[in-house]
């Protein structure tokens, strides 16, 4: 996928007196890991076509803190949190969106007491406001008709109770939503929170994310739809654990917005 | 003479609320042994939350059956306790079935309370099954061998027998008044124990006596036993589950508290103007510094102490866990189970000493070991399934924040990523000067 899209940065827009509508908090999987990339480009498009005024960190923005703070490295999490602040409040940021839950739950919730106070938006919160608002259409498409289930991430959902907005958009898509026995505040998690993104498991008789993955597959699904880039690497390698990766794609609730609308 | 029952009586009652006051206190001094931590806001919400979740049972019944069942005993224990009150007015002046000039209502409350204890005793019989005959998973997890196991149980014996002596004790009643024997006056209804009352038929008056009298003093008496029992059991969730949904955490459950003394550090490192060459202060360089994150109960703040309390080992929690359905180690309903029996050996040491004497053992590896820490996804799953709003996750984070802070104590893989954190500031070892290269590829 080698296309190049337009991401403006905040610093350009400083520098030509501008303000954004919104930070798009990009993340460190959104900018380093191959897969999340895709997702974080797909929802890029879906900001210029609803002619969103946004803007990026780029170089400027770091790790927001969570995977250190979640394995109890507070001081790290805090150096991080002061740091990214100081950049946020210079920029005079009033509204964030991110792609990621984790980054969404920290900014959201532990920024605020270390005098970072922003509104901040899942891109699913946010892309359904844009539908509210009439600039943005979603249509079935390509989708139309598709069995899809959603795996709820835990940091949107449980952790701040996001269980509309990304079903809300999928039912714009006119799919077949079908709901994982485990969905919404039971949903079962996929492994990886906590920082176990960056750890190999503690010994068990199974992975957590091919537990879930045969929760998703009861539903026999065509696509597995993910609100959060790491739950979509854990359920795309329990995909694969069940030789299911040629009938079975794990998308972002954003690409399939975008796909639909080929753009 | 005559007074003897009434003076053993008030002597019984006195001696069992006594030692339950005192040991209640014991609870409290344990309790307030935790870190301070602010619970006094929002009051409102504070109270709306007790009356839903501890009054109203709302978790209780996202599992219908065990929530149906437990709203009958829950209810039935409460409102037969109503009849421990003419109990105890009758024991103490020797009166018999004094709310009895009530009439048609003393009819009406002592039908409710048959069919309510017939109702509580199927209903207990029905949890003895799924413990011991269906055997739940959740009831036979490694942790609930030996105590934890019997301590069940005999909660559940405990209330068959109770409520077969308040049911044998109206029969026998029954009878007696039926004999228009002296004391028994006619009163109530006994829509239960008339079936039960046939049994008694032929029985002298003065073998009736005391089959009424056995059954009345062993019900009495065996309420207070159950009483004291609740400080050494899992049932203290009867008393405690109404604090704890009070002081719950109001914060959305994916907020981590940010520690306050990091925060001080922090804002001292990134302040341009601070001297690094500054000497302490006078009084700061002999008080120890304070200690990141919890080793062990008493470096956790009381409601996660009141957590501990509260927990009346249902297992709901480590049912729904993620790593504990894989196979790992950790069981959140063990982290409570481990933080209590730790808080109730340090408070016996206190109750031997007089004030706490190293004892060389700590919560951390002597109760819980690092890999159930370290096999959490902080999914907040156990949060969700709590039906009296205790948080085994913030235990379990607490713990994690000691030995990464003051133990250096990470698995290898995370300290990898915390310093790929630290120098590029990413969990990966990528230049932040290509943050945006996504975009050109």
């Amino acid at each position: 996928m080698s296309e190049t899209v337009k991401v403006p940065t905040m610093a350009e827009y400083m520098a030509e007196g501008k303000r954004p509508e919104v930070l798009f908090w990009v993340g460190c999987a959104g900018s380093f890991d191959d897969r999340a990339k895709k997702i974080t480009k797909a929802f890029v498009k879906l900001l210029h076509s609803a002619n969103v005024d946004f803007a990026v960190l780029g170089t400027e923005e770091s790790c927001t803190g969570d995977p250190a703070k979640r394995s109890g490295n507070e001081f790290l999490f805090q150096m991080q949190a002061v740091t990214n602040i100081e950049v946020m409040n210079a920029y005079e940021i009033k509204k964030v969106v991110t792609a990621c839950p984790h980054c969404f739950n920290t900014l959201k919730n532990e920024y605020p007491a270390l005098g970072g106070d922003y509104e901040v938006m899942h891109h699913t919160q946010f892309l359904k406001s844009l539908l509210d608002e009439g600039r943005l259409t979603v249509e079935g498409g390509k989708f139309k008709g598709k069995r899809i289930t959603f795996h709820d991430p835990c940091y949107l959902g449980r952790a701040n109770n996001v269980y509309e907005a990304p079903r809300d958009l999928l039912r714009k898509l006119e799919v077949e939503l079908i709901e994982m026995k485990r969905c919404k505040r039971n949903g079962l998690c996929c492994g990886a929170g906590g920082a176990q993104m960056f750890k190999e498991p503690e010994p068990g008789n199974k992975d957590v994310n091919v537990e879930r993955t045969e929760d998703a597959l009861e539903t026999k699904p065509d696509i597995i739809a993910a609100g959060c880039p790491f739950c979509n690497t854990m359920m795309t390698d329990g995909v694969k654990s069940k030789e299911k990766e040629d009938s079975i794609d794990v998308m972002d609730v954003a690409e399939l917005i975008a796909n639909a609308q080929d753009l | 003479m005559q007074y003897i029952p009434n003076i053993i009586f008030v002597i019984a009652l006195i001696a069992g609320i006594g030692y339950f006051t005192k040991n209640v206190r014991k609870i409290i001094r344990n309790i307030r042994l935790g870190k301070d931590v602010d619970r006094t806001d929002n009051k409102k919400e504070r109270f709306a939350n007790m009356a839903r979740i501890a009054l109203g049972q709302s978790k209780m019944v996202r599992r219908p059956v065990a929530g149906i069942l437990h709203i009958v005993v829950y209810l039935g224990f409460i409102i037969i306790n109503l009849e421990v009150l003419e109990i105890i007015i009758d024991g103490i002046f020797g009166t018999h079935r004094i709310f009895a000039f009530l009439g048609g209502f003393y009819d009406f409350l002592i039908a409710s309370f048959e069919i309510l204890a017939f109702l509580v005793f199927i209903g207990v019989v029905l949890f003895w099954i799924r413990r011991n005959v269906i055997r739940l998973k959740r009831f036979w997890n490694p942790e609930m061998k030996g105590w934890p196991k019997n301590d069940g149980n005999l909660i559940l014996y405990f209330e068959m027998v109770l409520m077969t002596l308040f049911l044998v004790m109206n029969a026998a009643d029954l009878q007696l008044q039926n004999l228009g024997a002296e004391h028994y006056i006619k009163a109530g209804s006994y829509p239960i124990s008339q079936y039960i009352s046939p049994l008694f038929n032929g029985m002298t008056e003065g073998s009736l006596i005391l089959v009424e009298r056995g059954a009345w003093w062993l019900h009495i008496l065996g309420i207070l036993v159950f009483l004291n029992y609740l400080y050494f059991s899992k049932h203290l969730h009867i008393l405690l589950a109404f604090p704890n949904t009070y002081y719950g955490d109001l914060k959305p459950k994916g907020q981590m508290d940010n520690l306050e003394a990091v925060t001080k550090e922090v804002m001292l490192m990134m302040d341009p103007n601070a001297d690094p060459f500054a000497a302490p202060a006078e009084d700061e360089s002999e008080a120890e510094p304070a200690k990141f994150g919890a080793s062990d109960v008493m470096d956790l703040n009381w409601a996660q102490l009141l957590n501990a309390y509260t927990c009346t080992e249902c297992g709901r929690c480590t049912s729904e866990c993620p790593a504990n359905q894989t196979g790992k180690k950790l069981s959140p309903r063990k982290i409570m189970m481990d933080t209590r029996d730790r808080l109730k050996e340090v408070g016996d040491n206190i109750d031997k000493n007089g004030s706490f004497v190293d004892d060389g053992k700590q919560l951390l590896n002597d109760y819980i070991s690092t890999e159930e820490l370290w096999a959490c996804t902080s999914c907040n799953a156990c949060v969700e399934a709590c039906p009296v709003s205790i948080s085994p996750l913030s235990i379990i984070l607490d713990m994690r924040r000691y030995l990464v802070m003051e133990q250096s104590a990470a698995p290898s893989d995370l300290n990898n990523m915390m310093s790929n954190i630290e120098n590029n500031g990413a969990p990966w070892p990528f230049n932040q000067m290509d943050r945006v290269n996504w975009s050109k590829e």
